[in-house]
């Protein structure tokens, strides 16, 4: 790659911490517990809209996955989100009514909240629907992965998105808070997916599961990408281009392997799908605040007026972390 | 015998967990000294010193700053081994440890074991042109560059220095006497031998030599031994598996089970955090570490297969951390498939007909123009891949080599033809995996049938001619890797049962069989004629051979064919 190109995402990356920067303003502490954290914890970064009924049990899954402190940026909840994460010992919360959109996806504030806290630590960001699952996730916390990540040198952990879906039609099943989400939508597709590679950020764009099946079955292009890059030894100068999708500087998007071999990933259990979906879909249809125009949620909307069962013949159905290695989701690597 | 193996221990962090083992070789009566690193803050390392003030034979030895691959490990070894050589007069062995090693093994086994063997030294060593160890090229050069710099900071200067070197072709002197041999750091060497290394008159011309060789602590007593020993045994006592990248593999909770299937007596390295680890081998001997039947092939087994995985990974796999350069796949597909071109066009019931005769899933025109046509009529696959042609067309290749992926275990066949959506032809006739075997020509046959205005017909047959003609180049192509069979159709209504057998043959599984039925070829007879028509509208078919007029005649005279085949 030249020279002109390398300083060109060089300034890129100035400009999204810059932005991070003018953004924080936006951002009023709730409550700011990060003095509590310790050097070596492993932070997770979250931005959240009326999810209130998701958090009991994702709180739970990354307490027990051994996630030391939990920093929520909440966009102007009006379901008692804010209150009840402020309650929580190891959750220090952030409050915002601004502008999701002009946020770039809450990209902007949390990049400014890892800038300021997560500095030499692992950081795991993700959405309240997403669950992460890595190699031996079911016997080795999630310490012994990034212990191992750092005798590797390794800096960066891919984790892609897998659309998890329930059998039968979405609002079937009523999702209660506190309950395992996977009860219910525990389906996914095993093998349609589309990997690209970008070669401007050097990072793959991946499309495929059911979203592109279902709702862009004639405009595949348009699906939703599904890498991710969720889990980084974070510094200061690091900076989040667009979601979790990829990272400056380029080098952290290298997540892959190109001479044949598997370098370790793990998978990010996506569970969007519940009955709480299509109320969502409709509310953020409204609100506009959504990436490319929204056109995601207006495919929704087209579609699950009339028959929403993502569930095919061929779905698989989830069972642990080995069963994604074995369908190629997801890799050990040379972890062993 | 107590107190005949003491143990050296180099210990750089999770000291708790080092106290411990500590203990526990204390507690079998094994003299104990233990290096801690310079690195180590002086009140943690006073600390850890007071947390094991009452054992009397635990003791510390003078603390260097040891950086992974530098002189440091070693200066700290000699200078802890001295101490022990000299504080414990009744140890036979000594045994190097580090902090994360775990005894697997009761003690006292270990200690019978080194009894039984009072003259043996267990110490990895071997040449550097025997062993294929080295990660990173530098394995004679170890001993023969200069290292300044640290390979951990500063790897930048340490690879140009390298390149420097060996471009003006410099070379350090190997002091006369000694043969440079590597192998693992971990070691148990007996008294004599140690002693013998340690109070050598040429010490300091050795160690000045080692000082600078790269990576010292993996070469320095492995070298030596070689010079004193009268028994060496050439391999380590510590179980420690090494990754791509000659580090060393962590053991969790989890290889519980395959450690105690070891027949190791010390494992490295265990995950400071790994509870039941420590608390099943650091327990009293009665107790714990019940003997089951040693398997230490499983561990092997295990690690080898990560290595394999890292670096070779699955054929045929495309995913989130594999995506291979282009020639570096290892197999551009997961395993063997069969295209077929022409054959449903001259065979009325080909698919039925090929399903029957092999165990192969038979799919339609898999890149058919409005759709996906799967077998079976299906419009979802395994892997839940969609019929769109939309969604495949997106990705041709990542379509076919999901497919290919989804249903590992059982063959695919599918038709292709001009017809189709052609952006698969290169990724297939290159894929060693497929097998196409294409009757050129065929595709008139439909518009032979059809009932369509002979002008659309001309126009048709013209454009497919076409890009059949491409698709026979690229099959032609030097570059094409796949098992690719050719015929005309002239050619191949011949004699058709023969290819179709060869064909069936390399699909196999039920093969050894001769093939009892054959499929129905369409009606030709008037084709000859209809290319005929063709040429006389200046369109000159000439994809399907020599169809004389007059044979045509005769072809049809001989139906109806045979349906059995007569050997």
């Amino acid at each position: 790659m030249g020279f002109w190109r390398t300083y060109r995402l060089r300034l890129q990356r100035k400009r999204w911490l810059i932005r991070a920067f003018r953004k924080r303003r936006e951002l009023k502490a709730i409550v700011n517990r990060t003095a509590a954290i310790k050097p070596g914890d492993i932070l997770l970064f979250c931005t959240q809209r009326n999810e209130h009924v998701r958090h009991p049990y994702f709180l739970k899954y990354y307490r027990d996955m051994g996630v030391n402190h939990f920093l929520i940026v909440d966009n102007d909840s009006t379901d008692g989100s804010l209150d009840y994460l402020a309650d929580q010992p190891d959750v220090s919360v952030w409050h915002t009514k601004a502008s999701y959109k002009r946020s770039r996806f809450g990209v902007d504030w949390l990049n400014w909240l890892q800038r300021k806290y997560g500095h030499g630590h692992w950081t795991l960001v993700v959405d309240p629907d997403e669950f992460l699952i890595y190699p031996f996730s079911d016997t080795r916390p999630l310490r012994a992965l990034t212990d191992w990540l750092d005798a590797s040198s390794i800096k960066s952990f891919s984790a892609m998105l897998l659309d998890m879906y329930p059998k039968g039609r979405i609002d079937e099943q009523p999702y209660r808070a506190g309950q395992d989400p996977l009860e219910i939508a525990s389906w996914f597709d095993a093998g349609n997916y589309v990997i690209e590679r970008n070669t401007r950020y050097g990072n793959l764009w991946i499309q495929g599961g059911p979203r592109q099946r279902m709702f862009f079955a004639d405009a595949p292009e348009k699906a939703p990408a599904l890498n991710k890059i969720p889990l980084v030894k974070w510094d200061r100068k690091y900076t989040y281009v667009s979601s979790t999708h990829m990272l400056l500087p380029r080098g952290l998007n290298l997540v892959y392997d190109e001479w044949g071999g598997e370098k370790a990933s793990g998978v990010l259990l996506h569970t969007k799908f519940l009955d709480t979906f299509a109320i969502k879909a409709a509310e953020e249809l409204n609100r506009k605040q959504h990436y490319a125009a929204s056109v995601e949620y207006k495919a929704y909307a087209e579609s699950l007026k009339d028959n929403p069962d993502l569930w095919c013949k061929w779905s698989e159905k989830y069972i642990n972390w080995r069963q994604l290695e074995i369908l190629g989701l997801m890799s050990k690597g040379n972890w062993a | 015998m107590t107190g005949s193996v003491g143990i050296v221990m180099l210990v750089h962090t999770a000291l708790a967990r080092a106290e411990q083992v500590a203990r526990h070789w204390a507690a079998a009566g094994c003299p104990v000294v233990i290096h801690v690193d310079k690195m180590v803050p002086r009140t943690t390392h006073d600390a850890f010193v007071a947390s094991l003030a009452d054992l009397p034979d635990v003791l510390f030895s003078r603390r260097y700053r040891c950086e992974w691959g530098t002189w440091g490990l070693v200066a700290a070894t000699q200078s802890a081994s001295e101490r022990m050589l000299a504080a414990f007069p009744a140890v036979r062995h000594v045994y190097l440890a580090s902090g994360s090693c775990l005894p697997l093994r009761p003690v006292q086994e270990l200690i019978d074991y080194l009894a039984a063997r009072p003259r043996t030294d267990f110490i990895e060593s071997a040449t550097t042109s025997d062993v294929p160890w080295t990660v990173g090229g530098l394995d004679e050069e170890r001993f023969t560059l200069r290292f300044p710099f640290s390979w951990r900071k500063n790897r930048y200067l340490f690879d140009r220095y390298v390149a420097l070197q060996r471009k003006v072709g410099f070379k350090r002197r190997i002091p006369h006497g000694i043969v440079p041999h590597m192998g693992s750091q971990w070691w148990c060497l007996t008294r004599q031998t140690l002693s013998a290394i340690l109070q050598d008159p040429e010490r300091s011309t050795y160690d000045r030599y080692f000082s600078k060789v790269w990576i010292p602590d993996e070469s320095y007593f492995q070298t030596l031994a070689r010079q004193y020993s009268t028994n060496i045994e050439s391999r380590s006592l510590t179980l420690s598996k090494f990754d791509f990248q000659g580090k060393p593999h962590i053991f969790y909770d989890d290889h519980l089970q395959l450690l105690r299937r070891s027949d190791c007596f010390v494992a490295r390295k265990i995950w400071p955090h790994a509870e039941r680890l420590f608390e099943a081998f650091l327990t009293d001997e009665a107790s714990a570490m019940k003997r089951t039947e040693p398997n230490p092939g499983k561990i092997d087994r295990i690690f080898a297969k990560a290595v394999e995985r890292r670096t070779r990974g699955r054929a045929g796999l495309y995913m989130q951390s594999r995506w291979p350069n282009q020639d570096w796949e290892n197999g551009v597909t997961s395993g063997p498939y069969s295209v077929f071109g022409g054959f449903s066009d001259l065979f009325e019931d080909f698919e039925d007909w090929l399903g029957r005769a092999t165990d192969a899933r038979v799919h339609g025109h898999l890149f058919g123009p409005k759709r996906v046509e799967y077998g079976g009529g299906q419009n979802v696959m395994n892997g839940a891949l969609s019929d769109s042609a939309a969604v495949r067309d997106y990705s041709p290749r990542a379509f076919l080599a999901n497919l290919i992926w989804n249903t590992r275990g059982e063959r695919q066949c599918f038709q292709f033809g001009p017809a189709d959506a052609q952006d698969i032809t290169w990724f297939i006739a290159k894929d060693p995996n497929a097998q196409i075997s294409v009757i050129s020509g065929a595709w008139a046959v439909p518009l032979f049938k059809s009932n369509r205005n002979f002008a659309d017909i001309r126009k048709e047959a013209a454009e497919l001619q076409k890009i059949e003609s491409e698709f026979l180049n690229t099959l032609r192509s030097p570059y094409a890797k796949a098992r690719i069979r050719i015929w005309t159709m002239a050619e191949f209504i011949e004699a058709p049962m023969e290819p179709l057998q060869s064909i069936i043959d390399e699909i196999g599984h039920r093969a050894l069989r001769r093939l009892a039925e054959a499929p129905k070829m369409a009606d030709l007879s008037g084709f000859g004629q209809f290319l005929q028509n063709l040429k006389n509208q200046g369109m000159h078919p000439h994809l399907m051979g020599d169809f004389s007029l007059e044979r045509d005649t005769s072809v049809p005279a001989k139906q109806p064919r045979k349906p059995y085949l007569v050997q």
